[in-house]
């Protein structure tokens, strides 16, 4: 059987279902709200949310390669524009930009080019420190860990902050060698 | 590589121009986060009625929000149009709403009704425009279908009919 050739994210996103991106940007602000009403901590909170991201990515990997057709990535530049290109486009419609590897092309910087969490947001005096959309990252980390790649996802520059960008920067720890999830007598 | 983004960088969240709310986003995206909104909701609870409490409040605070929203993109009604005469409760029956898609419910949680995020959206967007009611998200059973529809009962707080009965 020939191998399908992969889609677009704008040709998956055409044909998923698709919601009020609004609903979405309210209800993850409502979230966020009552983390921090529950923890208190700022820094509670941007582990919730990363938690949270973390739980979306492992599961939400499924989806991704079900609907992309994306097959082996051969190397971590290639999965890191499959994320940016796809990834993003086919989940938040938006897409991101890949920059800023080093040397040996294990840690780049992903830009989005749009962000539909922040919308009628702004940071108040007493949550500075809040990494407001920590839940990408998480979902990064998660999704990535699942194709057996651990990586370390931390903010750069965020809008919010009053930085110019919202800049993800993306690590490759660790290439996890696929094992066979049972032993032979089992 | 500065200046990548198409995002404008405003100093204050007021400045930006308000969108036209025609922006999408992926069901599974809302889906995945509102599967997370349970789910953390759930390890702070006890009980399900405190679960379903807890989903409202959320569901309240994007409905007062959506509710501004609309009224900066258009003029609001003038007046809420009653389906029948003399009746404070109302109803929004939805065979399977947005949020019980992806929802399976445990047999030992009983009647617990993800739809508590939407009768917070709908109370938070009354409330908020003048008219407190109850509101509450209930499985109605239909005949011949293995999944029961969501009604969403909706009940008017008595000074909202005295007023609107005032107003004729």
């Amino acid at each position: 059987m020939a191998p399908i050739a992969p889609r677009s994210g704008d040709a998956v996103f055409a044909n998923v279902e698709r919601v009020n991106a609004e609903l979405f940007t309210l209800t993850y602000g409502a979230i966020v709200r009552q983390l921090l009403t529950d923890l208190e901590e700022v820094e509670e909170v941007n582990k919730q949310l990363d938690q949270m991201g973390y739980n979306i990515g492992i599961r939400l990997i499924d989806e991704f390669l079900a609907k992309s057709n994306v097959s082996r990535c051969v190397d971590f530049k290639e999965t890191a524009e499959v994320i940016a290109k796809v990834g993003f486009k086919m989940f938040l419609g938006v897409s991101a930009s890949v920059t800023n590897w080093d040397a040996d092309g294990t840690c780049c910087s992903l830009i989005l080019e749009d962000n539909p969490l922040v919308d009628f947001v702004e940071l108040p005096d007493t949550c500075q420190g809040l990494y407001y959309c920590n839940v990408l990252s998480g979902v990064i980390r998660g999704a990535l860990e699942m194709v057996s790649m651990k990586t370390e996802v931390t903010w750069v520059r965020d809008m919010l902050r009053g930085d110019d960008a919202y800049e993800l920067k993306v690590k490759l720890l660790k290439q996890v060698p696929e094992e066979y999830p049972y032993k032979d007598d089992e | 590589m500065i200046g990548v983004g198409k995002l404008k960088q405003y100093t204050n969240v007021l400045e930006k121009p308000l969108s036209k709310g025609k922006q999408e986003v992926s069901l599974s995206a809302f889906a995945f986060l509102f599967s997370e909104l349970v789910q953390y909701n759930q390890t702070q609870v006890d009980n399900i009625s405190e679960l379903e409490r807890r989903l409202e409040d959320a569901g309240y605070a994007v409905g007062a929000r959506v509710l501004e929203l609309l009224c900066h993109r258009e003029k609001v009604a003038d007046s809420l149009e009653k389906g029948t005469e003399h009746e404070d409760e109302y109803m929004i029956s939805e065979k399977e709403p947005l949020v019980n898609r992806f929802i399976s419910i445990p047999k030992d949680m009983g009647t617990f009704n993800c739809g508590a995020f939407v009768a917070g959206i709908v109370r938070g967007v009354l409330d908020n425009a003048g008219f407190p009611a109850v509101v509450t998200a209930h499985f109605v059973p239909v005949e011949g279908q293995q999944r029961p529809r969501t009604t969403i009962l909706i009940k008017f707080a008595e000074e909202v009919l005295r007023r609107e009965a005032r107003l004729g």
